[in-house]
Formats: C-alpha cells, structure tokens, sequence
C-alpha cells in the first residue's frame, strides 16, 4: 500500500517541468521533497492534485493501486484520499470556514445521507481548539484576510477533518513563525499513522526538526535525483544543493 | 452520452409541458381586434375596453427604449406573439375543479402542497387566466380580498378604479403600455385597515404554451396600519421560440401599513422577462420588495417606491443570477417625494460563464425636502473571466439636509478558486453554488424559510447545469 509516482512527466503551455519522476511513499511513512526554487516541487503536487493548468504527457500516479489519472476531476481525486495543503491557499469570499469544510464532508457522503450538524461542530471545535484556532473563525470566509500563519493552520484543520489517507505538503513552513512552526507540526504529527502517508515538500530543513521524515528525496530539474534518511536534510541546509548537482554529473 | 432522465427534470424544475386544450385563443398578432377579443372573453366594462385601447395606441406609438437598454429587445416579434390563451375566465376555488392538465401542472410545481403547508391564500395563473384562485377562510373573514384581476375589478370597481393605473401610468414605458392593452390575471388584494395578515399570500404564475406572452396585472392595496407578505413564483418550459413576460405590479400602502412582495422567479432561458413594479407609500408606510431573479433570457425590471408620506419607507433587496447567454438588468427606484422618507437598496448580482448583469439604479431626493435619507449597496460576483457586470447609479440628492450613501463592490470567483474548492473533494457544480450561496447569504436571511430553502435549491440547480 502506497502514494506510487513512476516516470511522471507534465508540461505547463510548452514547458515540461517534470521529467520522469518516480517516488514511493509506503503507507505509514512521511517522506520529504526538498530541493531548490523551480525544481518542480509544486508542480508535482498541483499535477497529482489535477490542476487544469497542467497536461500530464506520460507516467501515473497510483493511490494504494487506484490510479489517479483515470480520474478527471480534482475532486474525484480528493475524495480517492488524496489531499494537498497549500503553499498558497487560496481565499474563498462568502464561505465560511464551517460550511466549506462541512460542504467537503458532505460530499463524501453516499446520496441522500446528511452530515449529522451537531457531531460536525462537536469534531470541528475540537480540531480548531488543538490547533489553537479561535472558535471564532468557524464564521470567517475561508482564507480571507488571514495572515500567512493563519492560512496554514486553516490548511491542516481542513486535513485533520478531511481525515486523507495520503497529504502532500507543499510548503506549509513558509511564512509561519517559530510558535505557529510548532502548532502546525503538532497538528501533523498528531495524524501521523500506519494507516497514512505524508509527502511534505519543503525549501528549509527547519520544518523537518519538528516533522521528522523516514525518507528525504532531493529534487532536481523535474527528478528525484537523491534520497536519503533525515542526515540527508540536514546535509543539505548545511552545505546547499550545489554538491548533489556536482554528485549527478560526475556519475551521468 | 448517458442519459438521466430522471435528473434532467430536476435540473430545470419548470421545463415541462402539458399539451392543453384552449377554450379562448386571441391568436397571434396584436390589432384592436385583439383588445376586442380579450374584452369580449372577459366581460371587460367599456372604461376597461377604452382603457386598453388608449394603451395599444401609446404601445405602438413609442419607440424601444433600446438608447439605453439591451438591442436583445429587437428580437421580440410582437406579430408571432400569442396574446390571450385560457379555459375559461373563471378560477376554480377548490383543486378538485381545476382541469386535470393544469392540476398536474401545479401539483409537479408543488403549489398545493405549499398552500396546505404555510400559505394563507393561493392563486395560481395559468398562461392568461388564473386556475385557481383561493384563501383560507379565516383569512376571508378579516375582509380581505384576494382574487384575479378581472375579478377585482367587476366585483370591486370602487376599490380597483380608485388605485388602478395610478401608481404606473399607462405610458411608463413600452412594456406597461403593452400590459395596459392586453393584461389579464393577476392578483388583485385588498388589506382592511388595521389587518395584519399573519401568513403569505401566494401568486404562481405558470407558461404553458409556446409563442405565448403573459400579462398579468397586480395591484395590491394595504388600507391603513394593515400589513401583508406577498409571493409570487414563476416557470415556463423551455422552447426554441422566444416568450414574453410583461407584467405591471402596483402597490399601495396607505398610512402605516406594511406591504412586502417577493418574487422568486426561474424562467426559463427562452423568456423575455420585462416587469414594470412600483409602490406607493404613504405617510410612515413600509414597502418592500424582494426580488430574486433567476433564468430568463433578459430581464428588465427595476422595482421601486415612491415615498409619499412623512416619513415613509421603500427598501429593494435584488439577487439577480445571470447564467451563460442570460442577461439580468435589474435594479431599483427609490423617488423620496416627503421629508423623513428612507430608503435602501441592497443589490447582489451574479455573472457566470458568458452570463451579464446590469445594476440600474435612480434616487430622488428632492431640494425642498430634509430628513432624508438613501443608503444603496451593489455587490456583484464573477464566476470565471467571460463575466460582464455594469452598473449605473443616477442618485439626485438636492438639499443640504438629506444624506445619501453608495457602496459598490465587484469580487471574483476564478478557476483557481474552484479548483482549491474541487481538491477538497467538492464538486465544479456543488463548489460554484458554495460560492454564490455565501455571497448572497446575508439576503437570503431576510426570507420566509420556506423561499431560502426553494432559492438556495434554484442556485444549486442552476450552478449543477452551468458546469459544462
């Protein structure tokens, strides 16, 4: 069982951004994505996730062996398992925090059947208190006018209550101060579990002090071109990725 | 492709039709003998006859107002319009009397089953004629009227004559000219003073019949300290031929009464929909006009009170949703003719794919008056980029001691925005109708329960069929 990309390619307009990548995650494991600015990381998690901007040219992404790419829609995907919290959320005027993710857990239901309201606030407010959001925020629309911190606590509320069985990160470190750094990494960790898997993408080693990962893959061009266990990360925030570069074309 | 048929039906709640036998059929085309006809059928007195022909002259001799409005309008051929169609002119007061093809009619509508559930008197038009016309007894025995136009005006001339035509000349415009020479059914409602009525009164006005125009005529005349809800409901199945609406509502709200109309509208995408609307209020007198317009092929309305009396009220709260090719003009009135009157203006429109809205709205306050006030908020949302929304607010504040306030506001609901919606396992259809719902909420909550819940399921419907 596991989140399994192999020989993934995908353009944007005329330019390929990945170029026949593979990467495991077995369930129960968090892997980390790092690598530098523009080597794809978010495109792999905007392709999986199916983004209309993106075109697929050649490779597949399976979910436990359910292959993701038979499915069109991108909230076909979501509801296979998949979720992907945001490097940039986006903000939704009108809707409230309660009834979007409300509306995401209707829509996992069989027709007919109704999220039982009272159960649903009981979880939310429960979620919302670990994650050290004021209950305030249920009525806010989502994502607006929140700070960066804000944002991403918003984003792993919703992966708590959408309960994925695999998440892809895509730097949710950045723009969080050292408190929310912990808040949000607890909020993960607390969903660590044999039954899921996490891809967190990320630019800092810094994250991966608070979310420890099992395996470390390092990005370049479109590949995963190294992997390692956590001394890996902590190679790279010490010596920069020049020298995986230099690795790559001495053994090329 | 699958077919669903089951689903079809629900996606278009009015598109159906029932083939229907015509007792009186005015044909097409519109010449005195038209008015002749429609006269004749219904008994018209000769004041009404005169009435409707001054209008057909005023009707001709006008030219389209398209210097400002939509050239769509020149699309309407007045020659191929059916201009009075019934079974007779005489509503039914029970569902059992009314024939079966216009009872199944309203029963796939849902209309007697809202009548036993929360209404306190129903009336149901059908293409020119109401079918069924009645009220609870408790309610009749307050004196209060509520039957068709024809009706009101044989059975209560010294009512009907005084307000009628009053509050919109003939000569509004094009379209009430056109109403004034053809109208029939309609509701006609009298509230005694000091009568409160505790449940709505409710008009549905249903289409049949293709190359058809529906010219209903309303007035509803609320006496002194009285206060009424009124709702009207319409559909119309979708044909390849256009079809007219053209409708003229006139309120009265005598002093300290209370009148709030409603309108919940979901015509289909062939109908021209072009409603002249006005209220009266007089002195410390309340108008309110809800006005929720969905489908059609353009609709032209801008409901509007003209505050009379010291310190009178008029208040318009407009959500307009433009869907591919629909084109929503709508907006408001608001003439402050006495010193104290307030008004507001709430407008929320929608645009979606090529969808277009048109907020128009005109405030009046006069030098001589002080102590009024007009608050006028439009809020409009685009659902993708092909979207167009305009608006055009003429406020003329004379006078020092008045006070007028204007908000505008125009946000976007882009592809990246259902997108992150649709990762969240929510559908492109589910997550535009989250959109439109949270942005028209707020209005929303001023609804009768029963119309919030039939509006959100109409947005929901429309949103499910605008996703291609």
């Amino acid at each position: 069982m596991s989140l399994k990309i192999e020989n993934l390619s995908a353009n944007i307009g005329d330019r390929q951004i990945l170029k026949g990548l593979n990467l495991e995650v077995p369930k129960g494991q968090v892997h980390a994505i790092m690598g530098k600015n523009g080597s794809g990381k978010s495109t792999l998690a905007k392709v999986m996730a199916g983004h209309p901007d993106y075109e697929v040219t050649g490779g597949s992404v399976t979910l436990d062996g359910l292959n993701l790419f038979e499915m069109q829609e991108p909230d076909q995907r979501a509801r296979a398992g998949l979720f992907v919290a945001f490097q940039y959320p986006m903000e939704i005027p009108g809707v409230t925090i309660a009834n979007f993710i409300r509306a995401a857990l209707q829509a996992r239901l069989p027709e007919g059947e109704e999220l039982d309201a009272v159960e649903y606030y009981e979880h939310l407010y429960k979620k919302m208190d670990s994650l050290k959001i004021d209950r305030k925020f249920t009525s806010r629309a989502v994502n607006e006018g929140f700070s960066g911190g804000e944002k991403k606590r918003c984003e792993v509320l919703q992966m708590a209550m959408l309960n994925p069985v695999y998440a892809v990160l895509d730097e949710t470190d950045s723009g969080l101060d050292i408190d929310a750094l912990r808040i949000v990494s607890d909020g993960v960790n607390a969903m660590r579990s044999p039954e899921r898997g996490f891809l967190v993408i990320t630019h800092y080693q810094r994250l991966l002090d608070y979310i420890v990962p099992d395996v470390v893959h390092v990005m370049v061009d479109g590949r995963i071109v190294m992997s390692g266990d956590k001394n890996l990360a902590h190679k790279l925030e010490a010596q920069g990725y020049d020298w995986v570069e230099k690795e790559i074309l001495a053994t090329a | 492709m699958e077919t669903k048929p089951d689903l079809n039906i629900d996606r278009s709640v009015g598109d159906f039709h029932y083939d229907v036998d015509y007792e009186f059929d005015a044909g097409t085309g519109l010449t005195e003998k038209t008015i002749d006809y429609i006269s004749d059928v219904k008994e018209d007195p000769d004041w009404i006859r005169e009435f409707r022909k001054e209008a057909l002259r005023k009707f001709n001799s006008m030219p389209m107002p398209t210097h400002w409005a939509s050239h769509d309008l020149e699309n309407i051929v007045f020659d191929n319009i059916r201009y009075y169609l019934s079974q007779g002119t005489q509503p039914k007061r029970s569902w059992d009397d009314v024939p079966e093809d216009v009872k199944r009619t309203f029963e796939r509508l849902g209309i007697p089953e809202q009548e036993r559930k929360f209404l306190a008197g129903v009336e149901a038009q059908f293409d020119s004629e109401a079918a069924y016309s009645n009220i609870k007894a408790a309610v009749g025995e307050q004196g209060v009227i509520f039957v068709g136009s024809t009706e009101g005006l044989q059975k209560h001339p010294e009512i009907f004559k005084k307000w009628f035509g009053k509050v919109i000349p003939t000569g509004d415009n094009k379209f009430s000219a056109l109403n004034s020479a053809v109208f029939s059914g309609g509701s006609f409602i009298y509230i005694p003073p000091g009568v409160k009525v505790k449940h709505p009164l409710q008009a549905y006005f249903r289409i049949n019949a293709e190359n058809f125009g529906q010219f209903e005529r309303t007035l509803i005349i609320a006496d002194e300290g009285s206060e009424v809800m009124y709702m009207e409901g319409c559909t119309a199945p979708k044909f390849e031929t256009s079809t007219l609406h053209s409708a003229v509502v006139e309120l009265v709200a005598l002093k300290g009464a209370k009148i709030q109309y409603i309108t919940v509208q979901n015509w289909s995408a062939n109908v021209f929909n072009l409603v002249t609307k006005r209220g009266l209020a007089h002195e410390e007198a309340e108008i309110k006009w809800i006005d929720c317009n969905i489908g059609s092929r353009l609709t032209m309305k801008y409901p509007g009170v003209i505050m009379k009396g010291r310190k009178a009220r008029g208040e318009v709260i407009s959500i307009a949703l433009a869907g591919d090719g629909q084109h929503q003009d709508t907006g408001a009135k608001m003439v402050h003719a006495a010193d104290e009157t307030t008004s507001n203006i709430v407008s929320k429109s929608i645009s979606i794919g090529k969808g277009r809205s048109t907020y128009r709205g005109l405030v009046q306050i006069g030098r001589h008056l002080k102590g009024c006030k007009n608050n006028t908020e439009c809020d409009a949302l685009l659902i993708n980029t092909d979207s167009r929304t305009d608006t055009y607010p003429a406020i003329t504040v004379r006078g020092k001691e008045n006070a007028c306030q204007h908000e505008a506001s125009v946000s976007k609901i882009s592809a990246e925005q259902i997108f992150y919606m649709q990762q969240r396992g929510i559908s492109e259809g589910a997550a535009m109708s989250l959109a439109v719902n949270g942005f028209v909420n707020d209005l929303v909550q001023q609804f009768p329960m029963e119309y919030s819940v039939e509006l959100k399921r109409l947005i929901d419907l429309e949103m499910e069929g605008s996703v291609g």
